[in-house]
């Protein structure tokens, strides 16, 4: 379990983390998200021990970070920002040293590296300089470091920025793969993510947390949460449509957007529309190029949580 | 403890995966050669002990041993390494002591490559090897006491260029403690058992009170004493500042 306690860092007058608690149990997977200078990064050294708390204290798996701390790194695997390693050393040469560093000895050690290295595809670069190779492998690098010694509790701050779209979509996979037994907790600016591999999310602005729920949760705040949009073939009768909708029933507000020649019909409350407003477009034959459910946009939901925090 | 073995010998590898120490090995020795035969007139004293090479030693690890040690810290902090290294399960103290040993080993084997002059002067002369033997001891604890001044003036900088000045200038400091260029600084004002306490601090007297073939063991303790306390003054500016 990972559990702070109103973890605090004040740096002068700048409060960079103000009083953020919370636990986490094995088996859930926590997205800290939040605009940057939120405080994820900082909350995230506060608990892998790099950065002393001003305030507050966190544990992981019961031991104390500041009192116990290499009891509470040997059930650690951090991957820091930015993915740091050891430029002139080969990525065969710094897994190595990581295992010995972590007390991996014999066949184990063996077994573990062999595990890492193929989960992460580091076969092909093992003996080049990490400062060589692309910003992709070093972060692969930088994962397989982390979860070397197979911990109970990883903490990987924006594990996949700086990877492609395949490259991400293994690094979630791994990241899935391994959720079921440990605990997880990721930062990320890629809201997708979160709804991909994340069974809980916490939203931090300036320092504080504004929001701690499920994904799915959190997209149903979002405006756009079961809200219809239609797509039309023509441009004309775009008013006359939306006019209609308005006068259906549930049907709390129509937005009009003539660039993409679409009209949305927002809900009152959580009502479904969509059979009403499919039966609708039928009745009028209009000329729909696409008919489709909002199930909302989690950018817009975080966009309205930090600004409104920050404003 | 593993720890510290496991963080000297990745250190020590580092030093042999960048050109810095062929470098720093290929310029230790000639700056050896030209002072020994040179400025110390090895041929010309026609005498067979090694007191000309070993004389230039302390004003040669007062530029060298910064350059060495400028790297140990600021580098990683620089390059964010340090975060991972801290978050590691080996604790500060171990950290601190693993590369300041690679360092000393270092440094130890930079010396030890300068054995053809002791071959000569054997090969020579009739030297008496066992003050050879004890100012290479000498050396070597000197060059420990510089390595770990610069430990921590490079854990308090990211800037390595700062931290090699200052270091440069607290080791002049150290080195010249019992002559009047420090003495006379605290000349007039101070009272005479803090001027005795700052002369008995040069490495200067220490170290040639070592070469000269006495081991006495206030002096090696001395050494002792200095890269204790310069690496516990480590441990603690880390603490403090390793995520600044």
């Amino acid at each position: 379990m990972i559990r702070a306690e109103s973890l605090t860092k004040h740096y002068g007058a700048l409060h960079a983390v103000d009083g953020i608690s919370f636990t986490v149990q094995p088996g859930e997977v926590l997205g800290f998200l939040g605009p940057n200078g939120a405080g994820k990064t900082t909350t995230m050294r506060m608990l892998a021990g790099f950065v002393p708390p001003t305030a507050g204290r966190a544990e992981i798996c019961g031991f104390s970070v500041e009192d116990q701390p290499t009891e509470a790194r040997r059930r650690l695997g951090y991957l820091p920002e930015g993915a740091p390693s050891w430029g002139e050393m080969t990525p065969r040469e710094f897994l190595d040293f990581i295992a010995r560093v972590r007390d991996l000895k014999g066949e184990q050690r063996r077994s573990r590296l062999d595990d890492v290295i193929g989960r992460l595809h580091l076969g092909k670069v093992l003996d080049q300089r990490i400062e060589t190779l692309s910003k992709g492998f070093r972060r692969r690098v930088g994962l397989a470091q982390a979860i070397l010694h197979d911990p109970p509790v990883l903490i990987l701050d924006e594990p996949t920025d700086g990877l492609d779209p395949n490259q991400k979509h293994e690094v979630r996979e791994l990241i899935n793969a391994m959720a079921k037994d440990k605990i997880i907790v990721i930062s990320t600016h890629i809201l997708e993510e979160v709804e991909a591999v994340c069974s809980r999310a916490i939203i931090i602005s300036a320092g504080r947390i504004v929001a701690d729920e499920t994904p799915a949760a959190l997209i149903r705040r979002s405006r756009h949460h079961n809200a219809v949009t239609l797509r039309f073939e023509h441009a004309a009768g775009l008013n006359e449509a939306a006019a209609d909708l308005r006068a259906l029933g549930d049907v709390d507000h129509v937005e009009i957007d003539e660039a993409t020649r679409s009209v949305t019909a927002f809900p009152k409350g959580n009502a479904l529309i969509l059979t009403r407003v499919a039966d609708l477009a039928g009745e009028r034959g209009w000329a729909l190029s696409q008919l489709h459910l909002e199930s909302g946009r989690l950018d817009e939901v975080f966009r309205s949580i930090t600004e409104k925090e920050a404003a | 403890m593993s720890g510290i073995r496991v963080i000297a010998g990745r250190e020590l590898r580092a030093y042999f995966a960048t050109p810095l120490a062929f470098v720093f090995i290929v310029i230790f020795l000639a700056l050896m050669g030209v002072f020994t035969f040179y400025l110390g007139g090895f041929y010309e004293r026609a005498q067979a002990d090694l007191s000309p090479f070993f004389n230039f030693h302390p004003w040669l690890y007062l530029f060298l041993v910064p350059a060495i040690a400028m790297r140990l810290w600021a580098e990683e902090r620089k390059s964010g390494s340090i975060e991972l290294l801290m978050t590691l399960p080996v604790t500060t103290t171990a950290a601190v002591i693993g590369k300041f040993l690679a360092a000393w080993a270092f440094t130890a084997l930079a010396l030890a490559l300068t054995f053809p002059i002791w071959i000569t002067v054997n090969y020579l002369g009739d030297p008496d090897n066992g003050v050879i033997l004890a100012a290479y001891l000498g050396s070597l604890l000197m060059a420990g006491g510089f390595l770990a001044i610069g430990s921590c003036i490079s854990a308090a900088n990211r800037n390595q260029v700062v931290a090699f000045i200052i270091t440069v200038v607290i080791c002049f400091l150290f080195l010249l403690a019992g002559f009047p260029v420090v003495l006379d600084f605290f000349g007039g004002w101070a009272p005479q058992a803090l001027i005795d306490t700052v002369s008995g601090l040069s490495f200067l007297t220490h170290f040639n009170a070592i070469s000269k073939g006495v081991i006495d063991l206030r002096d090696v303790f001395y050494f002792g004493m200095v890269i204790a306390a310069w690496l516990y003054a480590t441990t603690i500016v880390l603490e403090m500042k390793k995520a600044d």
